[in-house]
């Protein structure tokens, strides 16, 4: 997949795709309450969430397979919810990866380009170019059957690009294959797409792809946008407890707010409590959020206010141990990181439990 | 099948190293070997007498082409061949016409009444082919309905049944279903994404078809396609009630029971048939071999399915209403003539009656009696040696246990009529103690049955061991459970849906078999169904009586498969809540 001079042969002009308050309903079930999102040019975005989410839906949608009941979708400015699939120039990778049975690799490539009328020398050209740019020059006359699931894939891919697509759009492409491969191709996939430059959309359900190898990321939840941000934003600054959860480890501890000589303190319970500083707003009916490496055990690490504790529970990670702590009656992980020959604290030891107030954060379902 | 056997033994119990070196019991042992027993002695070596006879000269015993130049060089034989060769093609094109427009919409549109037809179209398969002959040529003979309508309005015939063109209408409304049930699995099994992928890279409408849909279905098709020509190549009776010599099967058949067992033509046509299913056969697992193009994934469930507009969708009832009516023209001509008093040159019968019904159940009952004793025989013994081959093949390690599948599945290849003619040959010199030969024995008819059907009954008990995951019984005999024991509580139990759905394969289908009996009934009082009804069906008196028992068989096959089909579907139930 290192062949720059292949590049210019698929590259395109980079788009941007633009999702106008899009409704979608099967019969009684709201699949998708209007949606609107922007896309930017040459940006790789994913629809990351839950299986039902509706991230799948939205992708088809784009691709033309699904019909919105309201709202517009625009591919580098034009409106194309009218089109049918075939016209609209939106290249999918599919799950299954579809490649045809019947053909070899080679047909399956060359397949688009003699579907727009292409010359014939101009198919050659970019089914080797396609081909070359994900590494599979030398498999152009095998039959789909006789690849790996990795190279299934790429041939998928290179089936894609060879018709340089404004759109870029990958549903689930890494589900099929083994954790290892998963990694390299993730890898391969982002590499690809920084070099074409190509707008891209990837939906998947799994936040550690869409961590690695995303600009941005839309977390959708019951067929609504819960957030749009790059991964750094969403892990730090969730918007909601959806996202908090599913991003990563959270610790969810539910209380209430009081007031007691001017200052606000959040009550986990009856004498467990704490300071909410004065720059934050609690939503009402808000709970407190926090990772588990944002807090510490015992007299060292970082602390803005201790609790007190019990530890139920411990498992060793290596670098890291995670506890169980019991805090009032609320359950909470606690990170620390591991020092040979320090001692693991047993269940039911007393423990204080150390809290750094910046990373904590109230946040409503 | 020698292989199974003497490969069995090499490996057989000696000395304490038996359980490492295979493990096969001795029980299993002597399972296989009664198989190899049964299957040497019903259908190996009948049908290999049939092939010696055919190469070697009568009386010495000697090697010889003589009988298949003799064959060459006789002009009757040569234009039989061509003929069959002909009706079975076109019987093909036919089915083939009748076939594509209901797959097509029933599989790719949300087509109200798409069960009905998938149902329906099954209809003719319970029902003998030679049975609807009748019936069709009253409706569409030269005198039937049809043309004596056309002609009274348009004042021309169409020569529906005359001569070969009845044989092919009658072969090809008969056996569509076969064209019908594997191109629609075919067009099923096609994954949604292998079209959505092409219409995402520019393709649409009839070229998305033709580069997509119909290679993917290729396979399908020519798999009911094959199935078709041998069924249609092999079959005895159609052209024998339409008074159509000139074919190879109805020769065959003329030969040995005209001439004698002795002439050695009906031996050499014998060979010929075998070899086209064989060559048929071929095509077909060629078609299929390397193309396994079941290409439903997590998330596929076949084709898209699409409202159709409205002019489309009037086109398309329009289209099965027709087929429909056709392809069921047999059944309704068969109840209206059940019922008839005279039906003759005039479009419908001129009075209805019950006699006929009142005869068949005072005299002829004894057919329906003995179809009744012959099938369940027949399904009996298939799903006992279906499941025992299944059980050795998968899951013992007997060496050669593939040769049992192997020989078992031979079958298919085998014609009725060359069945029926090796049975004479071999047991007709076999006496029992008082004299009679022990071809005149019913039990060779349900033997023959058995053998006939046992093909199908194979795959259905194979399939359903192939779907019970071997740790379940691996658990069982965990649990302190033997060999046997377990067969009997986890396996059969188990595998009971696909027993009596092969057990109901081979009943609904000896229950109506008619070339193989037709050679080895002996006497009325031994008869099954299907030969009570050839002999009514050749006179014109016996027509009626004839129907109203044709009435009578399809309503107990059907009925019979429907009983089952209820099981089934309730079994899988009660099975599906435990997954």
């Amino acid at each position: 997949m290192n062949q720059p001079l292949s590049v210019s042969t698929l590259g395109a002009q980079a788009v941007d795709v633009d999702i106008r308050s899009v409704d979608l309903s099967y019969g009684t079930n709201h699949v998708l309450k209007g949606i609107d999102l922007h896309i930017r040019p040459g940006e790789f975005f994913a629809f990351l969430g839950p299986s039902g989410c509706g991230k799948t839906t939205l992708l088809r949608l784009i691709a033309g397979f699904n019909r919105a009941d309201g709202g517009e979708v625009l591919v580098g400015g034009r409106e194309v919810s009218h089109l049918p699939p075939w016209k609209r120039d939106v290249g999918m990778v599919f799950q299954s990866y579809a490649l045809w049975p019947h053909m070899s690799v080679k047909r399956n490539v060359a397949f688009g380009l003699e579907e727009r009328k292409v010359p014939r020398a101009e198919i050659e050209r970019r089914v080797a170019a396609a081909l070359e740019l994900v590494g599979l020059s030398h498999l152009a006359d095998r039959r789909p059957s006789q690849l790996s699931g990795g190279q299934q894939q790429r041939v998928a891919v290179a089936r894609t690009i060879a018709i340089e697509p404004k759109v870029l759009l990958l549903d689930e492409p890494l589900s099929n294959l083994d954790a290892k491969m998963r990694v390299q191709v993730r890898r391969e996939l982002r590499d690809l797409q920084q070099r074409l430059g190509l707008t891209t959309i990837f939906v998947t359900h799994d936040q550690e792809e869409a961590n690695t190898i995303c600009d941005r990321i839309a977390v959708m939840n019951d067929g609504a946008v819960q957030q749009v941000g790059s991964p750094m934003e969403l892990y730090e600054k969730p918007a909601n407890l959806f996202v908090a959860s599913f991003l990563g480890t959270a610790n969810i501890v539910p209380g209430r707010v009081i007031e007691e000589g001017g200052a606000r303190l959040f009550e986990i319970d009856a004498g467990v409590r704490l300071p909410i500083p004065d720059h934050v707003t609690v939503p009402e009916g808000a709970k407190l959020v926090f990772r588990p490496q944002h807090a510490s055990l015992g007299a060292d690490g970082v602390r803005d206010v201790s609790l007190p504790g019990t530890v139920l529970h411990s498992e060793f990670l290596g670098s890291t141990v995670r506890y169980g702590v019991k805090v009032g009656s609320a359950e909470v992980s606690i990170d620390v990181p591991f020092q040979s020959g320090e001692a693991i604290h047993k269940p039911g030891a007393a423990v204080e439990v150390g809290l750094s107030l910046n990373s904590a954060v109230w946040l409503a379902s | 099948m020698a292989d199974a056997t003497t490969a069995g033994r090499a490996h057989a119990p000696s000395g304490p190293f038996r359980h490492f070196m295979t493990s096969a019991t001795p029980g299993q042992l002597a399972l296989a070997l009664a198989i190899t027993v049964f299957l040497a002695l019903f259908l190996i070596i009948p049908v290999g007498t049939v092939i010696y006879v055919a190469f070697t000269e009568k009386g010495t015993g000697t090697f010889t082409l003589v009988n298949f130049v003799d064959f060459a060089r006789t002009d009757l034989f040569i234009r039989s061949f061509w003929n069959s060769v002909y009706v079975s093609a076109m019987s093909v094109v036919l089915a083939s016409i009748f076939a594509l427009p209901l797959a097509y919409i029933t599989t790719r549109f949300d087509f109200r009444g798409a069960m009905l037809i998938q149902t329906l179209g099954f209809l003719p398969l319970i029902m003998p082919p030679f049975v609807g002959a009748v019936a069709m040529l009253l409706l569409f003979g030269r005198n039937g309905t049809v043309n004596l309508l056309l002609n009274d309005w348009f004042g021309f015939r169409i020569p529906f049944m005359e001569g070969l063109n009845g044989v092919i209408f009658v072969q090809a409304v008969h056996y569509f279903p076969f064209i019908l049930i594997n191109l629609s699995a075919a067009l099923r099994n096609i994954d949604r994404a292998m079209e959505e992928a092409a219409q995402n890279l520019g393709c649409s409408g009839f070229r998305l078809f033709r580069r997509i849909v119909f290679p993917l279905a290729m396979p399908g098709y020519i798999a009911g396609a094959s199935l078709v020509f041998v069924k249609v190549f092999d079959d005895l009776a159609t052209p024998l009630l339409l008074n159509v010599k000139d074919m190879l099967a109805p020769q065959a058949y003329l030969r040995v029971t005209s001439i004698g067992i002795a002439d050695p033509m009906g031996y050499v046509i014998s060979v010929v048939l075998i070899v086209m299913s064989i060559l048929a056969m071929w095509v077909s697992a060629r078609a299929m071999r390397g193309k396994d193009y079941a290409t439903v994934q997590r998330g596929g469930g076949g084709l898209a399915k699409r409202q159709m507009r409205p002019w489309e969708s009037v086109a398309a009832y329009a289209a099965v209403f027709l087929i429909l009516l056709l392809v069921l023209a047999p059944h309704i001509g068969l109840l209206l003539l059940s019922f008839a008093t005279i039906w003759s040159f005039s479009p419908l019968p001129d009075g209805f009656t019950l006699a006929h019904y009142g005869r068949v159940f005072g005299e002829s009952f004894v057919y329906v009696k003995n179809t009744l004793i012959y099938a369940s025989l027949a399904g009996l013994i298939d799903v006992v040696l279906g499941t025992a081959i299944a059980y050795l093949v998968l899951r013992t390690k007997l060496i050669g246990r593939q040769w049992l599948d192997w020989a078992a599945t031979a079958a298919l290849a085998i014609p009725g009529v060359v069945l029926g003619i090796g049975y004479l040959r071999t047991f007709y010199g076999v006496q029992l103690p008082d004299g009679t030969p022990l071809a005149t024995l019913w039990i060779v008819i349900v033997l023959a049955l058995a053998i006939r059907r046992l093909p199908y009954a194979l795959r259905a008990c194979y399939a359903a061991l192939q779907q019970i995951s071997v740790s379940l019984e691996e658990a069982a005999e965990n649990l302190g459970a033997t060999k046997v024991r377990t067969v009997r509580r986890i396996v059969l139990p188990l595998m009971a849906g696909g027993i009596l759905a092969g057990f109901v394969t081979s009943f609904a289908t000896a229950a109506v078999e008619l070339s193989a009996t037709l050679m080895l009934v002996q006497s009325n009082a031994d008869a099954p169904l299907a030969y009570g009804l050839y002999v009514f069906m050749q006179s014109a008196a016996g027509r009626g009586p004839g129907a109203a028992l044709g009435v009578i068989a399809v309503l107990l096959v059907a009925l019979c498969t429907f009983a089952s089909h209820l099981i089934i579907e309730k079994s899988q139930k009660a099975k599906g809540a435990g997954h």
